[in-house]
């Protein structure tokens, strides 16, 4: 029987990004903000607009794929694709449903797409001023835990317990995103580098985190077009093909009232594997990862889930030189990620998991091979994926 | 216990049009900490659900327990996300385990000191915090150190 895997049956055609903004701060409209990025990523795919198919989202996009294909003057509507959960935890899966539908006939054009624009909406960070709640949130929001930070300190509290973790782990994170995002023009922390001794000053937002901790809330919009893999010669830049996508999370994740069995966790515990199965890597085969920081003790839990660490050893891993590109030992978030570059959900990773291939990262690690994201932590599903350059296909 | 521990304004408790968790917090405003148990195979179960997660049985009977745990984890919040927190803060949220019922786990705050060093495996009871006189009317669950 034929193995059943994604592994090299797509390939990233294109990416394309607006301008990203504080959050509050675009002058489109959110649905302008997805279109721009759209018609970006068809550009630099070398495609028609029109010809784009299939459309696939996470985190209840609002830019409904019908609207998109309506406004686009799409020829055709083929594959109409929503990965469910909250957070930024589909980001990835959703780059796997869109390989995985180029690759079975579904579609053959899927733009993968993100638009947010938080001045027009409600911000994620910000309970809702509501009188009354019910279900899983009455167990939460009466005792002041409302917003995602909130949500998931304790999960790391627990960690940081359990391995006798220090805050400089976290903080070696932070460090590295921003000192990432010094040398990108489009980071909005650009211009904004960040010293350890500001680090320690910030203030607590929840502990164990402090402001730098967390991510920036920001507006703008991110896509990515992805082909079958037949048509990798017809890109006008080296291809990265889409070695492996896993999506989901371990037994009993949600359960109710932070119940979830393997708690003190960024939640890939069983999802992790997964993808280092299909891609046919290791954590030692990865050059460089972009790993979404919604809140750096949940990229701690990934690095670790992941076996790029031992739980035990995240003190003396988790130094700055580890995560700082060209010759870290793990090159991380090289484009200033959620922290520095722009909060876009972790589209934006994606992105520079691509660019890192291609060798255009402001960041570049030398002639990467494997190029990993691990998508929004802690939430549930997770997601996470490897790009290969054409020699690992 | 009427003293609250947050400042009034934050969202107030109501079971889910459907009542799946009517008998908790009914239970606690006669301070009673009830759960459900499995009648099929003892179970424990928590939140509130209509199917044992462990045999299927949709017999999930509600008893009362007793509302002692130890402190499984913590958080600090300092930043106020909501409006009735401005200007307030710090404040401790802990997340309570119950080892004698299935070691389920229940959050809530932790009276006392908001500034004090909070240690991961402390022993904790319930606390019945009443606000009978709001509307709507509720109690929380809270815990303070045994």
């Amino acid at each position: 029987m034929e193995t059943r895997s994604l592994r090299g049956k797509a390939v990233i055609a294109g990416v394309g990004e607006t301008t990203y903004y504080k959050h509050g701060n675009s002058p489109d409209a959110e649905f302008k903000l997805a279109l721009k990025a759209i018609l970006a990523a068809a550009e630099d795919a070398g495609i028609n607009p029109k010809d784009i198919d299939g459309f696939a989202s996470y985190s209840n996009d609002r830019n409904d794929p019908s609207r998109l294909a309506a406004a686009l003057g799409t020829k055709e509507l083929r594959f109409s694709n929503m990965q469910w959960g909250g957070g930024g935890g589909g980001g990835a899966a959703a780059i796997g449903n869109a390989a995985a539908a180029v690759a079975t006939g579904l579609a053959d054009c899927v733009v993968v797409f993100r638009a947010l624009a938080q001045g027009q909406f409600a911000r994620f960070g910000q309970g809702q001023p509501v009188k009354t709640i019910s279900g899983d949130m009455a167990m939460q929001a009466p005792y002041g835990l409302m917003s995602p930070a909130q949500r998931y300190a304790m999960k790391c509290m627990r960690f940081m317990h359990d391995h006798d973790v220090k805050h400089d782990a976290m903080r070696a994170i932070s460090l590295a995103s921003y000192r990432h995002a010094q040398s990108n023009q489009r980071a909005v922390m650009y211009g904004r580098p960040l010293t350890e001794a500001d680090y320690d000053a910030s203030r607590w937002i929840v502990e164990p985190w402090r402001l730098f901790d967390c991510c920036q809330e920001n507006d703008g919009a991110a896509a990515i077009i992805i082909l079958p893999a037949n048509r990798a010669n017809d890109i006008p830049h080296k291809p990265s093909f889409i070695l492996g996508a896993a999506g989901g999370s371990d037994h009993r994740c949600a359960a109710p009232s932070h119940n979830h069995p393997n708690y003190a966790s960024a939640n890939f515990s069983s999802v992790a594997p997964r993808l280092f199965e299909m891609a046919g890597v290791t954590a030692a085969d990865v050059d460089v990862l972009q790993s979404y920081e919604n809140f750096t003790g949940g990229v701690m839990m990934s690095i670790v889930e992941h076996g790029f660490c031992e739980p035990d050893e995240v003190n003396d891993f988790f130094k700055p030189e580890t995560f700082y590109a060209p010759d870290g030992a793990l090159p991380l978030n090289t484009s200033g990620g959620n922290l520095a570059e722009c909060y876009m959900h972790g589209l934006e990773l994606q992105i520079e998991a691509v660019r890192q291939l291609r060798g255009t990262s402001t960041s570049q690690v030398k002639d990467p091979d494997v190029s990993m994201v691990i998508a929004g932590p802690m939430v549930t599903p997770v997601s996470n994926c490897i790009f290969g350059s054409e020699a690992t296909v | 216990m009427n003293a609250r521990y947050l400042p009034e304004g934050l969202p107030i408790p109501i079971p889910e049009n459907d009542n799946l968790s009517k008998p908790y917090w009914d239970g606690l405003m006669q301070e009673r900490l009830m759960v459900q148990c499995c009648k099929g195979c003892n179970t424990w179960i928590w939140g509130p659900e209509w199917i044992c997660h462990a045999c299927h049985s949709f017999e999930l009977e509600w008893q009362e327990i007793d509302g002692k745990g130890q402190i499984y984890s913590w958080e600090r919040p300092w930043h106020p996300v909501h409006s009735a927190l401005k200007g307030f803060g710090p404040y401790l949220i802990v997340l309570v385990e119950l080892p004698h019922v299935g070691n389920i786990r229940m959050i809530g705050n932790l009276l006392g000191n908001p500034d004090q060093e909070v240690e991961i495996g402390a022993h904790v009871e319930i606390a019945f915090e009443h606000h009978l006189e709001a509307d709507p009317p509720h109690t929380l669950a809270q815990w303070k150190l045994i």
